[in-house]
């Protein structure tokens, strides 16, 4: 990890890259975090690989509703050499939750990516291959989202049938 | 229909060797009359084909080799040593859903594993039985969410074993509560069984393939050269 002035510096190297480019920093718990804008994040990632973190670990994504900007998207990534972790993250607002795509830098990022779109339907832009991974094709909707019903059969017992007559139906 | 092995009232070991005798009197012709009359008695068990035949049937169910959860794990169990199912005749699991007439729904059922299942279901031949184990499948449990489909929605179920996962003495005790089932009913395909005749989806052949058929009738006709008589 590195240490909370480390994170400083990494933040005013991509600003000096790019001004837009880091939006905060967050150094919790010794992890450190570096949130980026969404239409920056391919060069902000690009110029962490040559920082030497070479391998990107994990794309997840995260729904913070009712919050905004409602979704965001976490990139975790590992320099082999020195062991070294950084989180970077994107915010997009739940009414136009469009991130670039990462894969045609980092191949591994394609299931994930897919899998963030299939459960909270997070868009990314110029993936080969956007659809669902998880759920059958024509499910509809995202059931990660928050204000997702949790779904699910409701449970008919002895005990209660006969207040729903002919349930089966 | 219980059949119990050991020693009746009267058949003690000496008993044994009399017997021998006596069929060997029947087969030379020496019995006849009330002794012939006892021979048969003793012998014979007379019942319907029907009766006969579910007998042998819900001794020897073929179990498809089928597992979706957790629960297949207590499944596999009950053919193991301990809960050995092979007592009953039921140890030939099938690969193949055209050899096996029992499938065991063994654990939760996702939204997109429900048409391959109805498929494996449809694929086997009647008479075919299904058993859903445990919670999820049956009421989908503690898995209750967004992802997954009770059996019943979709295929027909004879017997729920309820649990999470039920031990495999309560898959035993299932299988043999199916083993009664099919002893005390009539044969009768599940569409009989559940009153679903009328609900087969028939796709029907699309016009190339009528006019493919249609040619080959043709060509088979022709073959066969001019019909005579």
């Amino acid at each position: 990890m590195p240490d909370a002035p480390g994170l400083e510096l990494i933040a005013q190297d991509l600003r000096q890259a790019d001004a837009e480019s880091v939006v905060d920093t967050v150094y919790f718990r010794d992890r450190a975090t570096l949130v980026v804008a969404a239409p920056t994040i391919r060069a902000a990632l690009g110029h962490l690989r040559d920082k030497g973190y070479g391998a990107l670990m994990s794309v997840h994504g995260v729904d913070y509703w009712p919050e905004e900007p409602r979704f965001s998207v976490l990139y975790e990534l590992l320099d082999m050499r020195e062991v070294d972790r950084i989180t970077v993250k994107v915010r997009v607002p739940g009414d136009d939750p469009i991130v670039p795509s990462v894969t045609p830098e980092w191949p591994t990022a394609d299931f994930q990516e897919r899998e963030v779109y299939d459960m909270f339907g997070v868009l990314f832009t110029d993936h080969p291959d956007l659809r669902r991974i998880l759920m059958p094709e024509d499910y509809e909707g995202h059931p990660q989202r928050r204000d997702f019903p949790v779904g699910g059969e409701p449970v008919h017992f002895t005990a209660n049938e006969h207040d729903t007559p002919r349930y089966w139906e | 229909m219980e059949i119990i092995r050991g020693a009746g009232p009267g058949e003690g070991h000496g008993d044994f060797r009399a017997k021998q005798m006596r069929a060997r009197d029947m087969l030379r012709g020496d019995l006849d009359g009330p002794e012939l009359e006892e021979y048969v008695e003793q012998r014979v068990l007379t019942t319907t084909l029907e009766r006969a035949l579910n007998w042998a049937r819900s001794n020897s169910l073929f179990p498809m080799t089928f597992g979706l959860a957790c629960c297949a794990i207590e499944m596999m169990a009950i053919v193991g040593a301990r809960v050995d199912i092979a007592r009953f005749g039921f140890e030939a699991l099938r690969a193949s859903p055209r050899q096996a007439d029992l499938i065991i729904l063994s654990g939760r059922v996702s939204i997109k594993m429900a048409p391959i299942i109805r498929r494996l279901y449809d694929q086997m031949l009647e008479p075919k039985w299904a058993i859903s184990m445990g919670a999820c499948c049956s009421s989908m449990g503690v898995f209750n969410n967004y992802a997954l489909t009770p059996a019943d929605k979709f295929m027909p179920i004879d017997v729920h074993v309820p649990g999470c996962p039920p031990r495999p003495e309560a898959l035993m005790h299932g299988v043999l509560r199916l083993r009664d089932m099919i002893q005390d009913h009539e044969q009768e395909g599940w569409r009989d069984r559940y009153g679903a005749r009328g609900t087969e989806e028939v796709v029907p052949p699309s016009e190339r393939e009528v006019e493919m058929l249609r040619q080959a009738t043709q060509h088979s006709e022709a073959e066969k050269g001019p019909r005579i008589g």
